[in-house]
């Protein structure tokens, strides 16, 4: 029977390492010192701007919701951006050249995001050109008599 | 209108196997290792410039300056990274072929752990930079490690990869990006 417990050591070992190999992009795990505002509209601006910003490691996470270490360097940069009198849109500029389009969750109109913005009012035009030709063609069709109603 | 009912049914077809491909490429894409790796905006931009202390040279600060003229290969790496280890095999390959400066940038690393990391591994590193506290990474676009940048002479960011260079990423993909700036074999 000592053997057993053994085994399934071994086994769960086994599962770990393959499990920590398996995180093959990595990141260093550090204390996080929390950030000090100096008053309430600080933070406020702070929070909703790390809202709207996108963790690049964990991709379904807002830069405030996660706790990986490269969104703790973030926010300590856009911390320190703020300090320096930087704007809002600057900010983001300033993470979208190094991080590319991808940390904003409210991406910018332009040329290569036409389709997402413009996509689902041209799919619902498209349907409703459709909807439109069908009720029209239906229209001008005579209603059908079918000679074998029973009432 | 009879008339419409075969165009209506090819348009209805037709978006029908819109979806069908689009979902296909879904599955297929969700195979790839580096599916969630996200591409650089510094691809096509000069490589950030930066002022950084070297691991071997306590004291130093090396200016990113000095690597201009040559091209180089930035690899992103911590004692902490299981993918560094993964790679390391691959970069001493590709390091000891001399055809390009492998420039080591130590990640949010201790000082220790590095030297022993590159004790008991082999340094295959032409220079080690140390970024303790991960402030210039940001510059580069770093989000993780292992990461690697290929900067040509002009100090022109021309490729990177997210994730360990296997022997795979070298051949398809490393080896020709040295070949397509002009590194000779």
């Amino acid at each position: 029977m000592s053997a057993r417990p053994a085994l399934l050591l071994r086994v769960l070992a086994a599962l770990l390492v393959a499990l920590a190999i398996g995180a093959v992009h990595a990141q260093a795990v550090r204390d996080a010192t929390p950030l000090e505002f100096r008053d309430e509209a600080e933070a406020r601006r702070f929070h909703d701007l790390v809202a709207e910003l996108r963790c690049v490691m964990c991709q379904n996470q807002s830069l405030a919701d996660s706790n990986a270490q490269i969104a703790h360097d973030l926010r300590r940069e856009v911390f320190e951006l703020m300090r320096e009198g930087r704007s809002d849109a600057e900010i983001r500029d300033y993470l979208v050249d190094r991080y590319g389009e991808f940390v904003l969750y409210r991406p910018r109109f332009g040329g290569h995001t036409w389709l997402l913005w413009l996509g689902p009012v041209l799919v619902l035009l498209a349907g409703g050109i459709v909807v439109a030709r069908i009720v029209r063609s239906r229209s001008r069709q005579p209603l059908p008599v079918e000679e074998d109603q029973e009432w | 209108m009879a008339g419409n009912r075969p165009v209506l049914a090819a348009v209805i077809a037709a978006v029908f196997l819109g979806l069908v491909g689009l979902l296909l490429y879904g599955v297929l894409v969700s195979d790839r290792a580096d599916r969630t790796a996200l591409p650089s905006p510094l691809i096509g931009k000069p490589a950030p410039e930066f002022s950084l202390p070297v691991l071997h040279e306590p004291g130093r600060l090396f200016e990113s300056r000095e690597l201009a003229g040559q091209p180089y290969l930035l690899n992103v790496w911590g004692s902490w990274c299981p993918g560094c280890r993964v790679e390391h095999p691959v970069i001493t390959r590709l390091a000891e072929t001399k055809r390009i400066r492998v420039v080591g940038y130590n990640w949010k690393d201790e000082h220790a752990d590095a030297m022993r990391w590159l004790e008991q591994f082999g340094n295959p590193y032409w220079l080690v930079l140390v970024d303790y506290d991960g402030r210039k990474a940001i510059d580069w676009g770093i989000y993780g490690a292992p990461e690697t940048f290929l900067v040509d002479a002009q100090g022109i960011v021309r490729w990177k990869h997210v994730g360990p260079i296997d022997g795979t990423v070298l051949e398809r993909d490393l080896l020709p990006a040295l070949d397509a700036i002009g590194v000779p074999r």
